[in-house]
């Protein structure tokens, strides 16, 4: 300490009041305008981050309560109560009861859906017996009056003993009101509510002086919650855990009275303070439009409606800004190629930028795809969605929430990935994660494409079922069933951490706040590039130089070789380029590495040079129509056709067509089920905060993917 | 003692009932927390198409819930 206001004093003529920064925490229902009064007091100072151990995001901002007084502001997840039924509500008692922590508030502000006071006070209430000092924003008024719900707000202020800030965090109203009386509620707690029961009194007391609490209501917590409570020692727990058995602790009961008292308590309370005059005109518009929304045909064909929208943006709308991005990587390259030269410039563009630019494509599906998330959230169709698809979901182990991710992943797997944050459950989210890569996205066409076309005739059945495209369609339609039998598999072996609930509260439709949106679609693109984005950019850059240098002399040897025998043959320039490059890349690491897991893939009908486009179509599945263009120096690798006539051309050792369809087919399944794609391992990192769940989705995709193209070639070879 | 009793469950849409009280210790806390106290009137209020999960009115606001969860809160 007298470190710290020595080096204070010597500086010159600072404001001394370095410390003036507030911790405030914004806690309230689920739905309760907390995200939105969270946006309206940082806007775009806000930081997404991690809490430790869950995949909960933690986002923190900064604002000025006042000119002088900054604030650190940082928003909880939504809960009912300080009684967590969800891992991710778990966050906000691990944050609230340990005093040492580095995010303990200075301030509560705790966001009240006015329109649903007596359900939403049930919170305020069990905070404000903590004794940390809170001041209640009061939001929804507006909605509130138009169900006739009334409230004096003086009334209620005086009968809370807190400071009450009517507002509207949609549009800011009362936000300013609401910083001056946090920045004035610093010190003062709030007035507690529930009298813990006289025989309980000794059990509260003895934890209270064993953890030097300040306060009855949190000993009594610790009692209720040691379990989950992360920041405490085994010792401690065990401390706690003799005094519950000492004294005949029934958490269960005892929560279940508390909870009963607390709504009597609530209820006395609001008698003088609300006045309801019955007009439920809002709830009946939000009653009509489920009546069509979440109707048995209806419903359906409207949520289809929606999901086909929503593919359309990823797969087709986003193709515009993909391209310009590609052209524009592209074009940067040339451009750097031009200007300087050697092997350090190859790799800055044909690693670090190509990875840059494998990582900056993918921004236009994630930014529309969750364009459409927020306003399906924003607006509370999601909630119906959740509720008509839960039957189905919830019979193969997913959730109604799930279907979204699912459908996504058709288009491409990162967002579809990213959009599973939007499960509650644990268990359902991990589920979702882990299967959808198996749906096929829209990098997987090429490769179907060039593949079908090789072994699959053109032929029509009834004038107008063609052949190809039927094959196609098969392969859409297994790698769905592998998703969905894939979840009921999981269901089965994935252990719940915590109980599967569907309680919630069914919002009423509201229109979109579109700053809400595109907050949300900053965070999301932001959280890609930052986070999943290193490791993409890392990986790709270890496959250029694999692809790009040899063991040795060879690189140079090969290209020597390739123009001796371009210029025996007498060939062109462009045809002797492509020659140089196909000799080059086999004699490569690359090469060298599919020669070693040659012996691993021959049993599926591959040779080495199908091995090397299995390891560069890592970094991404049409990677794979570039790199055998370039093995069998295609020269012109857009051009199917070209492409097609050359692999035909291929011959095995014994003179026979090398692609037969045994091996076509079993290259399909491959890639129908391998996990061949960084990007999705990266993204599957960054939602599941550990390297555990890629790990084993690669190992089991790709496992999936051997056994299925091994009975596939063996069975038609 | 009586004939077996009904909960939220076998309501009909539109049809009221008062909360008598809750099965499953566990679920019931999070039941309880939702406002679904002893005493409450609850309205069903519409079923998913397929018949589950199912949304009751109770304390003036919508709740949604599936059948399994809603056979826990008994009617008086």
């Amino acid at each position: 300490m007298t470190e710290v206001i020595g080096s204070v004093a010597a500086a010159p003529v600072k404001t001394p009041v370095k410390n003036n920064i507030s911790r405030i925490a914004l806690i309230g229902n689920p739905n309760s305008g907390k995200s939105s009064l969270f946006n309206q007091l940082t806007g775009l100072n806000q930081k997404v981050g991690n809490f430790p151990g869950v995949t909960v995001d933690k986002k923190t901002g900064s604002c000025h309560l006042t000119p002088q007084h900054k604030a650190q502001i940082i928003d909880l997840p939504g809960t009912y109560s300080l009684y967590p039924k969800s891992l991710d509500e778990k966050v906000i008692i691990d944050l609230l009861y340990n005093k040492k922590s580095a995010l303990y508030p200075d301030v509560l502000v705790i966001t009240v859906d006015a329109s649903n006071l007596k359900r939403n006070l049930l919170l305020y209430t069990q905070l404000a017996d903590l004794g940390i000092p809170a001041v209640l924003g009061l939001n929804m008024t507006d909605v509130a009056e138009t169900h006739g719900v009334k409230i004096d707000v003086g009334q209620l202020q005086q009968d809370l003993g807190v400071p009450v800030v009517p507002m509207n965090a949609r549009n800011g109203v009362g936000i300013t009101a609401l910083k001056i009386l946090v920045s004035r509620q610093l010190e003062k707690p709030a007035k507690s509510f529930y009298e813990i029961p006289e025989e309980l009194m000794v059990l509260v007391r003895q934890i209270r002086y064993y953890f030097e609490l300040k306060n009855d209501y949190l000993a009594l917590h610790y009692a209720h919650q040691y379990k989950k409570l992360s920041f405490l020692s085994e010792a401690d727990k065990s401390y706690i855990e003799d005094l519950r058995q000492k004294y005949g602790f029934d958490s269960n009961t005892l929560q279940a009275a508390e909870t009963i008292e607390r709504y009597t308590l609530i209820n006395d309370l609001l008698l003088d303070s609300v006045k309801v005059t019955r007009a439920e005109s809002n709830e009946k518009f939000s009653n009509k439009l489920d009546q069509v929304l979440t109707h048995k045909v209806w419903g359906y064909l409207i949520f289809f409606g929606v999901l086909f929208m929503m593919f359309q943006a990823i797969f087709a709308w986003a193709t515009y800004p993909m391209d310009l991005i590609d052209t524009g990587i592209a074009s940067l390259n040339a451009f750097i190629q031009s200007k300087f030269d050697g092997p350090l410039v190859d790799l800055l563009t044909e690693g670090v930028i190509a990875g840059l630019g494998g990582v900056l494509i993918f921004i236009p599906q994630i930014a529309l795809l969750f364009a459409f998330i927020a306003v399906l959230e924003e607006t509370g169709y999601m909630a119906r969605v959740t509720f008509m698809m839960d039957k189905i979901m919830r019979k193969f182990g997913l959730n109604g929430k799930s279907i979204v991710p699912l459908i996504s992943g058709v288009a491409c797997a990162v967002p579809a990935v990213m959009a599973a944050r939007n499960i509650d459950n644990w268990k359902d989210r991990m589920i979702t994660i882990f299967v959808t890569p198996l749906m096929s996205c829209s990098a997987r066409i090429p490769v179907y494409t060039v593949l079908i076309a090789l072994v699959v005739p053109e032929k029509y059945y009834l004038g107008f079922l063609n052949l190809q495209g039927i094959v196609l369609m098969g392969l859409y339609l297994l790698g769905f069933l592998a998703a969905i039998f894939s979840a009921l598999a999981m269901k089965l072996i994935l252990k719940a951490k915590e109980r599967s609930y569907f309680i919630m509260e069914f919002p009423v439709y509201k229109m979109p706040r579109w700053p809400n949106v595109g907050l949300t679609i900053i965070e999301k693109v932001k959280a890609f590039v930052f986070e999943a984005g290193k490791v993409i950019v890392a990986i790709s850059v270890i496959l250029w130089v694999m692809a790009s240098y040899g063991p040795g002399n060879a690189l140079e040897v090969a290209e020597t070789k390739a123009q001796q025998e371009a210029a025996a043959k007498n060939l062109s320039e462009d045809e002797t380029s492509s020659l140089v490059s196909s000799h080059q890349l086999e004699s490569s690491y690359a090469g060298v590495f599919g020669r070693a897991i040659e012996p691993a893939i021959r049993p599926l009908g591959f040779d080495w040079k199908i091995g090397i486009a299995l390891l560069t179509s890592f970094a991404a599945r049409e990677v794979f129509v570039g790199t055998i263009s370039t093995i069998y120096s295609v020269g012109d690798e857009e051009n199917i056709s070209t492409i097609k006539e050359k692999l035909l051309a291929e011959k095995d050792a014994a003179g026979n067509p090398f692609f037969t369809p045994a091996r076509a087919f079993s290259l399909l399944i491959f890639y129908v089920f391998a996990m061949q794609c960084m990007s999705t391992l990266a993204v599957v990192y960054r939602e599941t905060k550990s390297w555990k769940w890629p790990v084993m989705q690669l190992i089991y995709m790709s496992g999936l993917a051997y056994v299925s193209s091994y009975i596939v070639y063996q069975l038609f070879k | 003692m009586q004939e077996p009793q009904r909960s939220v469950k076998d309501l009909r849409i539109g049809e009221k009932g008062v909360i008598g009280h809750l099965r499953d210790p566990e679920m019931s806390l999070k039941l309880l927390e939702m406002g679904c106290i002893p005493g409450t009137e609850v309205k069903l209020n519409s079923k998913a198409p397929l018949g589950d999960p199912i949304t009751i009115i109770v304390n003036d606001y919508t709740l949604s819930l599936r059948l399994d969860e809603a056979e826990n809160i008994m009617l008086k």
